[in-house]
């Protein structure tokens, strides 16, 4: 049995002469809540996008619960278990709530059914329609979501977008979910609010949880562990108490 | 619990009804001219056309300028089944339309296929310019064939079928053609063609295979093309290459843009609205006149364009139009609220933008020029 559900090997990746990401070491236990922090430009998003396919990395290479799964399109990387959300919102915006929910519904074996069967709108088109619907609304309720389901995606206010693309993003029932800045731009209410969402989706879905985050406050609050990068390199990392108080990573923060 | 039970959304079954009783109509007081009989052939074969390359441009959000391509491909190979067919089967036979209709359909989405696997990885302008290219490769390729296989310069001449039935065939197809394309649209993969639309990468990230589901969308649009070629070459008794040149594409993609991109329905009114006015142009100004008929043509779609685009226009535009009139005489109802998950489902603006289609650029960025320039050469 694998002791990391996800695991990177000196993963790096350059754009041109540009060093974004350089040996950087991540391991992740499985149920944690693992926050991945760092000045701006660090190359946090970078380590997303590589975790998730956008990019393929350069050097090294990554594992999810020991199968190594790099170098995989992105809609693989989601079948095999990684989804994520953007740091600048990316939902659907011509769709309802609830239709953004669906779509991350659509691989679920569970509510299968074929193109065929949809142009002859057999009874198993409607079957999994239904069920489809129930069981996005039934995600919208865990984000609050719920009496928005018919409204338009783009009218929602931004925290609620946030919200609903994480609630998307775990549609694709996935093992490791990645939150790209989850907090930014909500007031400190909110920001509460996400936290225990956050620790209450970890639970409900037996999921692990990899962030980037500027909220200190919020950082030290649900990460387990955390990953400190700078440049593109891995800074400090491990227990986010003591990782928070490391000089070094003090001066990468505030400068001196 | 009484808000449970689904509502009845007329705007999703308005089009079945209304051509299910034109239909009827037809079936006893069927027109006996044969200019009326071609003009509902036209008819047909342009809603089939635009509803189905409304599928690409509106729902998938791609631009095709290869729709008279698929077309010529299904209009020369439905039409050369037909004249093999014929003696075997006889030229008035349902079979003969059907199978012809099928080979052509077929061979149109087998097109659509070969080309959208290369074509379909790159976007927009190129995406466009790859399947222009395509229409006018199939063009040429048919033009310059014998005289025996597909009859070369002097155009395929198919068989003269039974013209007091094949209108009312065409729109038992137009019926088949919505069918399919709703209720593709209005299923779990339409919503992942929308989510390809609206953004690719996070439908990417959400699993959504973008591959597949843009060669679905094509394929099918290609296969509609076809039977709409098919029944081209029915109505006309033969197959003229120059009939598909990029024109024709295009004033295809008129239709859908004119009918609203993304709606189904509008696509409809928009195909039915401009063939009629097309024919009708046509027969009414002759000789020395003729050559008004473009002029009009062109002046009703600029008119069309400013009423639906003009923002000065937006206040009169909400006060008159079918939506509010419709309801004005039917019901006291406010339609603005519409609390139902697929409300206005298929009334989405897309990505493509009007001036993008028609090239104009309308930025208004030469009109500072004459500005005296902060800190300018001298």
């Amino acid at each position: 049995m694998n002791d990391y559900i996800l695991e990177t090997k000196d993963l790096g990746i350059s754009f041109g002469g540009l060093k974004a990401a350089q040996n950087v070491n991540i391991k992740i236990k499985k149920n944690q809540i693992y926050g991945l922090i760092g000045p701006n430009g660090a190359g946090k998003t970078t380590i997303f996008n590589l975790l998730t396919g956008v990019y393929k990395p350069t050097t090294g290479t990554f594992f999810l619960d020991g199968e190594e799964i790099c170098g995989l399109s992105q809609e693989k990387i989601n079948h095999k278990g990684i989804a994520r959300t953007f740091q600048n919102i990316r939902l659907f915006n011509n769709m309802t709530v609830v239709r953004n929910v669906m779509v991350g519904l659509h691989n679920d074996p569970a509510f299968k059914c074929t193109v065929w069967e949809s142009f002859l709108r057999l009874p198993r088109h409607f079957k999994s329609e239904k069920a489809m619907r129930e069981r996005a609304k039934e995600l919208l309720k865990i984000f609050d979501l719920d009496d928005e389901r018919n409204n338009y995606a783009c009218n929602l206010p931004y925290g609620k977008q946030r919200k609903l693309e994480i609630a998307r993003a775990l549609a694709t029932n996935p093992k490791l979910l990645l939150l790209d800045e989850p907090a930014a731009g909500m007031n400190p209410h909110e920001t509460e609010d996400l936290e225990k969402t956050v620790r209450f989706i970890r639970d409900e879905f037996d999921l692990t949880v990899l962030l980037i985050e500027h909220d200190m406050k919020f950082v030290a609050g649900l990460c387990d562990e955390l990953t400190v990068l700078n440049f593109g390199t891995v800074l400090a990392e491990g227990d986010t108490r003591t990782a928070l108080q490391d000089p070094e990573v003090i001066r990468a923060y505030i400068g001196g | 619990m009484i808000e449970q039970i689904k509502k009845i959304r007329w705007s999703h079954y308005i089009a079945y009804i209304v051509i299910g009783l034109l239909l009827l109509f037809f079936a006893f007081f069927g027109p006996t001219d044969r200019s009326t009989q071609f003009m509902l052939e036209k008819i047909a074969i342009s809603i089939i056309l635009a509803v189905s390359l409304s599928l690409v441009v509106g729902f998938l959000g791609e631009l095709s300028l290869g729709h008279a391509g698929f077309m010529c491909v299904g209009a020369y190979l439905g039409g050369k089944a037909s004249v093999i067919l014929q003696s075997s089967l006889g030229k008035d036979s349902v079979w003969n339309l059907i199978l012809s209709l099928l080979v052509g359909g077929l061979v149109a989405a087998i097109c659509g296929v070969i080309i959208g696997i290369p074509a379909l990885r790159l976007r927009g302008d190129y995406l466009a310019i790859v399947t222009l290219a395509f229409g006018e490769i199939v063009r040429s390729v048919f033009l310059n064939s014998s005289d025996s296989s597909f009859g070369g310069t002097l155009g395929l001449s198919t068989p003269r079928y039974d013209r007091n039935s094949l209108y009312i065939y065409a729109f038992v197809i137009v019926l088949i053609t919505l069918f399919i394309v709703q209720n593709f649209i209005r299923s779990k993969h339409g919503r992942a063609v929308t989510a390809i639309r609206d953004n690719e990468i996070a439908a990417r990230s959400t699993g959504i295979n973008i591959t597949k589901y843009k060669l679905v969308a094509f394929t099918i649009s290609a296969f509609f093309a076809g039977i709409a070629g098919v029944l081209h070459s029915f109505s006309n008794y033969t197959v003229q290459s120059a009939t598909f040149g990029y024109n024709y594409s295009i004033e295809i993609l008129v239709m859908v843009v004119l009918g609203g991109m993304g709606n189904i329905n509008g696509a409809i009114i928009s195909a039915t609205l401009i063939t009629y006015l097309d024919t009708k142009l046509s027969t009414i100004l002759t000789g020395d006149r003729a050559i008004l008929q473009n002029l009009i043509y062109a002046l009703v779609l600029i008119l069309i364009v400013i009423y639906n685009n003009a923002p000065a226009l937006k206040s009169f535009r909400e006060r008159y139009n079918f939506k509010v009139l419709f309801n004005k005489m039917f019901s006291k109802k406010d339609p603005s609220h519409r609390a139902d998950d697929a409300a206005k489902w298929d009334v989405v603006p897309t990505k493509i933008e009007m001036n993008e289609i028609l090239s104009v650029d309308m930025k208004p960025q030469n009109l500072g020029s004459d500005k005296p320039q902060k800190g300018g050469d001298k």
